[in-house]
């Protein structure tokens, strides 16, 4: 009749099991779960939701690359590059470019021909008009054989007519359309002639293959992205001397850069998420464990075994996990649809499909949070004595101590490490989070010790309020930090959405600029000045630019054979634009040495970028030498900046200090906004000053302005769901002293006092404890949203201590009506039903 | 009731329980030996402070003596350890307390089936359905403690206790938290129930009614044992 050997192994699980839907049923288990379902569910959200725009953001990039991936090669592409592309299931276009000189009666231009294959572009559109003045169109399909596209600026310069003939090398072609829009169009300064697009089976007959010309071979290729990864690594492998791998982030820098930053903004949501959710479920596994107190000591007495305890409370937590963190993912994941389908009409692409690793890391997260925090109090709950079901006043204090918290504290920092994957945005988000527990302990305890010496005259309320807070030191403190963490959450996410967004999108306004103005000779500065000025154009800041070319750093002279990386090889065999400036351009920051003072004029300094100087392994102090125009010129490295490429202005690699440069030939570079009806302006200026070369950045700059709208609505999104965990925080930390207030006030009633009088008294504690957690709350909100500014975002910040008092009302106020509404029940029950439930 | 031919179940020899009080020792228990035979009855007299709680604490391996020994069945408890002294409470013993101690969490017949559940009994159910009808709460069985009377959690209890067929029932001051009828019925209850079931029942009270049902009685004051009498 007697199992002497107790419970097994299975037995345990499934007596788990049991014990867990009894709890689940009795009401018990519900906190824990629903904290843990929106933690997972908020990570989840964000994560898929990250995944799949950062997916389409990198998608809707290539367009402007008209690929995924581009090989590139100065001769013809081995055919093998196409076999394992179409062996990969990836789309693929070729395309042939070179310059060549176009006849069109007497006059001839030299032009950048562009010949391409069926199918081209594989991403991105082609914009086209078939006759002046008739709206523009997508073609879907490339030039017919004899006929060729050309851009708005060649029919200028030549004075063509649609359907007029032009002659490329031996042949005729007709001129069949007006192409306005097309991927590859440049950004930097690397296609400047005039443009025309032919079928490329017309190439051949033209006979402008020649040996020996400057030709430009493309393989565009497009598909998913993991046959895109896998083709990259073939590609790599197999490409020769002359050849190189491009895709959208070796391309094009400022889309890198918005990209980068869209990335940092949804980075940056999901990792407050991560810190309410963690400080939810930190204080529901508490309560839980509070209140298995008295059930883990009848278990011992009825003879279960400390392992026993043990095994059966964990295996529940881990049920609790494991199932709230499926529900959570599952809810995660129908609302990122539900965000998807809200930006669908916005982003005007199709999202990439959700992958599996947002689901396994919302699983893993949600469990490694509830054994984090859950587990470390159960261990201590093995040692409540089995003496205390004859002797309740045992072994409750200090069982649930500081120590408690440091396992699920090292979770928590590596959950949020994980999230941020990088360590500086990770850092500052821990040390800001470290840092307000820490300010909110010491100013509660500190608040409260001082409390005891001048709250003796108060009224009743205030006294039996605050001593409240002083009995429960360590629970006001926890109290005081989980709700300060909350706030200071939600204040920095207002604060993100508000204030960094705006400043981010400040930085690219409506008139940033959309046209960059190339080669203006120094004779030629103020005629364009003066041009621009008569049109009511703002006047341009003009940049002064020497071409040179590296050939030593530090007395090594440099090869593009000395660099294994793409950029670096390509950097080195381009020739640099130099630039001299006496302030640091309005997009630069200093990070390494100093800019040039007065003194500095003449000294053969100059300033590098960050990330070339990375690429090509510059160091501070380095001594660079340059060639330039066949003279020798040495310079060195005072100090590196950042540059913020996605603010469309004119900046430089290498910056010299006055009077180093001056003496070389140079020409000067502007950037300006141009207003779309004013697009004439720049034909009359190009026929006034025709060296001078006109870049239209105007569909890229549209392209980042509304990636970065789809960013501010996801982060919005985002907010409104850290919005639910931050109150659900709230209602945690109120629950947490629930049974104590309950009890307490019984005490009090029975004792005489009046509803009024203990519904005063908790009054006085809640605004205490609200309004000091939202005034800590205010003040880490601010330091850290200024840290993320400075350092995360590049963005301006402006301090507001606005927000403090917004920090100190919202929580006096928030925390103040959640607190009495949570407790009205305190008051209406009647004692003795707290006594018998005590009993 | 005359001495049983058989071993004592419970032994205790110079039991001493001393605790610290600032720079004071308390001495609660002091030097109490007693045997208790298989199927007896007693009530352990006193007042309030006398030891009685403590003396049920140390004879069922809830707490550590000080000084001296105990045996239930033979096995020397301060030679087990704290799992072997809950295995041993887990095929022995069964408890009443008088703060009831049902887990809230749990209705009636899962706190009934909480102790055949940690032994790994397969029928736990059917033994605690059969209990709960025996000591009349056959029709609430579904019910939490909040919503029975104190009377009805303490009959609660008191199937749970009896439900693993312990040899022996510790019950300390098991009608103290009751009115006088709830009190009477729940005393009666668990008489019968320990004679049915040929348990030993040591019970700790201050109520000499209470006492007076059971065939011997010890009476302590200020730690000691004082009076030993059988009926």
């Amino acid at each position: 009749m007697r199992a002497s050997e107790g419970v097994t192994g299975v037995g345990t699980a499934m007596l788990a099991w049991r014990l867990l839907l009894r709890d689940w049923r009795a009401g018990e288990l519900r906190l824990l779960a629903v904290s843990v379902i929106v933690a997972v569910a908020c990570l989840t959200t964000v994560a898929f939701f990250a995944d799949r725009v950062g997916r389409t953001l990198s998608r809707q990039a290539s367009q402007l690359l008209g690929a995924d991936l581009v090989v590139i090669s100065d001769h013809p592409l081995e055919a093998t590059f196409a076999t394992r592309a179409a062996q990969e299931g990836l789309a693929a276009a070729t395309t042939v470019r070179f310059p060549s000189m176009l006849q069109f009666r007497n006059a001839s231009l030299l032009v950048e021909v562009k010949a391409v294959s069926p199918g081209y572009p594989l991403r991105g559109t082609l914009r086209i008009r078939t006759k002046a003045g008739a709206p523009a169109f997508e073609p879907h399909r490339i030039p017919r054989p004899g006929t060729v596209w050309v851009d708005d600026r060649l029919l200028r310069r030549l004075d063509l007519r649609l359907g007029d003939l032009v002659r490329l090398g031996r042949r005729s072609f007709r001129v069949a359309a007006q192409l306005l829009e097309e991927p590859e169009s440049s950004v930097g300064f690397i296609h400047l002639g005039p443009r025309l697009t032919l079928n490329e089976e017309d190439l051949p007959s033209t006979g402008l293959l020649a040996e020996g010309s400057r030709v430009n071979y493309r393989l565009l290729v497009a598909g998913t992205e993991q046959a895109v990864q896998r083709y990259r690594a073939i590609a790599t492998e197999a490409i020769g001397p002359g050849q190189r791998v491009e895709d959208i982030g070796d391309a094009r820098p400022e889309i890198r850069s918005a990209l980068d930053r869209a990335e940092r903004f949804l980075g940056l949501s999901a990792l407050l998420a991560v810190v309410l959710a963690g400080v939810a479920v930190a204080l529901a596994a508490r309560r839980h464990l509070q209140r298995h107190l008295d059930g883990c000591a009848v278990m011992r007495c009825l003879g279960a075994t400390q392992g026993l305890v043990l095994a059966l409370h964990a295996l529940q937590f881990a049920y609790v996990g494991f199932f709230a963190a499926l529900l959570g993912c599952a809810v995660g994941f129908v609302c990122q649809q539900v965000l998807a389908a809200l930006l669908a009409p916005l982003a005007a692409v199709e999202l990439a499909p959700p992958g599996a690793l947002p689901a396994i890391k919302g699983l893993v997260a949600g469990l490694v949070l509830l054994l984090g925090f859950g587990v470390p109090p159960l261990i201590a709950l093995k040692r409540v004595p089995t003496l205390r079901v004859l002797r309740r006043d045992l072994g409750v204090p200090d069982r649930l101590g500081w120590s408690a918290y440091l396992l699920g504290g090292a979770a928590m920092a590596a959950l949020i490490l994980w999230q941020a994957q990088d360590w500086k945005l990770g850092g500052y988000v821990l040390g800001g989070v470290l840092g307000t527990i820490v300010a909110c302990a010491a100013l509660t305890l500190g608040a409260i010790w001082l409390l005891r010496r001048v709250t003796l005259g108060a009224g009743f309320a205030w006294r039996f309020g605050l001593a409240n807070l002083r009995r429960r030191g360590m629970g006001s403190a926890i109290q005081v930090i989980a709700l300060g963490l909350g706030l200071m959450a939600l204040i920095l996410l207002t604060l993100v959405r508000s204030d960094l967004l705006a400043s981010w999108k400040r930085s690219l306004p409506p008139d940033a600029p959309n046209r960059f103005l190339v080669n203006i000779q120094p004779d030629q500065i103020e005629p364009v000045k003066a041009f621009l000025a008569d049109r009511s154009l703002p006047a341009p800041t003009l940049y002064p630019m020497v071409r040179a070319r590296l050939i030593e750093i530090d007395g090594r002279p440099v090869s593009s054979r000395d660099y294994a990386d793409e950029r670096a090889k390509r950097l080195v065999d381009r020739e640099f634009n130099l630039s001299w400036a006496n302030r640091l351009p309005p997009d630069n920051r200093i990070v390494a040495g100093r800019w040039f003072d007065a003194g500095d004029a003449g000294k053969p300094l100059v300033s590098v970028e960050e990330g070339i100087a990375q690429t090509l392994g510059m160091k501070l102090g380095d001594m660079l030498t340059y060639d330039i125009a066949g003279d020798r010129l040495q310079v060195r490295i005072a100090s590196l900046r950042k540059v913020e490429w996605d603010s469309f202005r004119v900046n430089f690699f290498v910056v010299a200090a006055r009077g180093v440069l001056e003496d070389y030939p140079a020409s000067w570079v502007t950037s300006l906004y141009l207003p779309p009806q004013q697009g004439q302006v720049m034909d009359a200026l190009v026929r006034i000053f025709p060296n001078v070369l006109v870049i239209d950045v105007a569909s890229v700059l549209e392209q980042v302005q509304r990636m970065m709208d789809q960013v501010v609505r996801a982060v919005e999104f985002v907010f409104l769901f850290s919005l639910a965990a931050g109150v659900l925080v709230m209602l945690a930390a109120i629950a947490a002293t629930h049974d104590e207030r309950r009890f307490d006030a019984a005490v009090m009633r029975s004792l005489g006092a009046r509803a009024a009088q203990l519904r005063a008294a908790q009054l006085a504690e809640f605004i205490f404890i609200g309004s000091l957690a939202g005034l800590l709350a205010g003040i880490g909100a601010t330091l850290i949203g200024w840290v993320l500014a400075q350092k995360i975002l590049n963005v301006p910040y402006v301090l507001n201590p606005a927000i403090w008092a917004a920090g100190l009302a919202a929580g006096g106020f928030g925390v103040t009506a959640a607190g009495m509404l949570g407790t009205r029940r305190v008051l209406r029950t009647p004692p003795m039903e707290v006594f018998r439930a005590a009993a | 009731m005359a001495r049983n031919e058989t071993a004592p179940i419970v032994r205790a020899a110079g039991l001493t329980k001393q605790v610290s009080a600032g720079e004071r020792t308390l001495t609660i228990l002091d030097e109490v030996s007693l045997e208790i035979s298989p199927g007896e009855a007693v009530a352990v007299l006193g007042a309030s402070g006398s030891g009685k709680t403590t003396l049920l604490a140390l004879l069922a391996g809830l707490d550590a003596p000080s000084a001296g020994s105990v045996w239930i069945d033979g096995a020397e408890l301060s030679a087990l350890d704290e799992d072997g002294r809950a295995r041993l409470r887990r095929d022995r013993v069964g408890f009443v307390f008088q703060s009831f101690q049902l887990l809230p969490a749990l209705t009636a017949l899962e706190n009934v089936m909480l102790p055949l559940e940690l032994a790994g009994n397969g029928d736990a159910r059917e033994r605690a359905q059969a209990l709960l009808a025996r000591v009349g709460l056959g029709e609430r069985l579904g019910h939490y403690p909040r919503q029975l009377s104190g009377g009805e959690q303490q009959r609660v209890a008191i199937a749970r206790a009896f439900a693993p067929a312990p040899q022996l029932v510790f019950a300390d001051e098991p009608t103290g938290n009751l009115d006088a009828a709830s009190g009477e019925e729940v005393a009666a209850l668990m008489f019968e129930l320990n004679r049915e079931r040929g348990a030993t029942l040591l019970l700790a009270t201050h109520d000499e009614r209470l006492a007076a049902r059971c065939g011997r009685r010890l009476r302590l004051a200020s730690g000691r044992l004082i009076d030993d009498a059988r009926v």
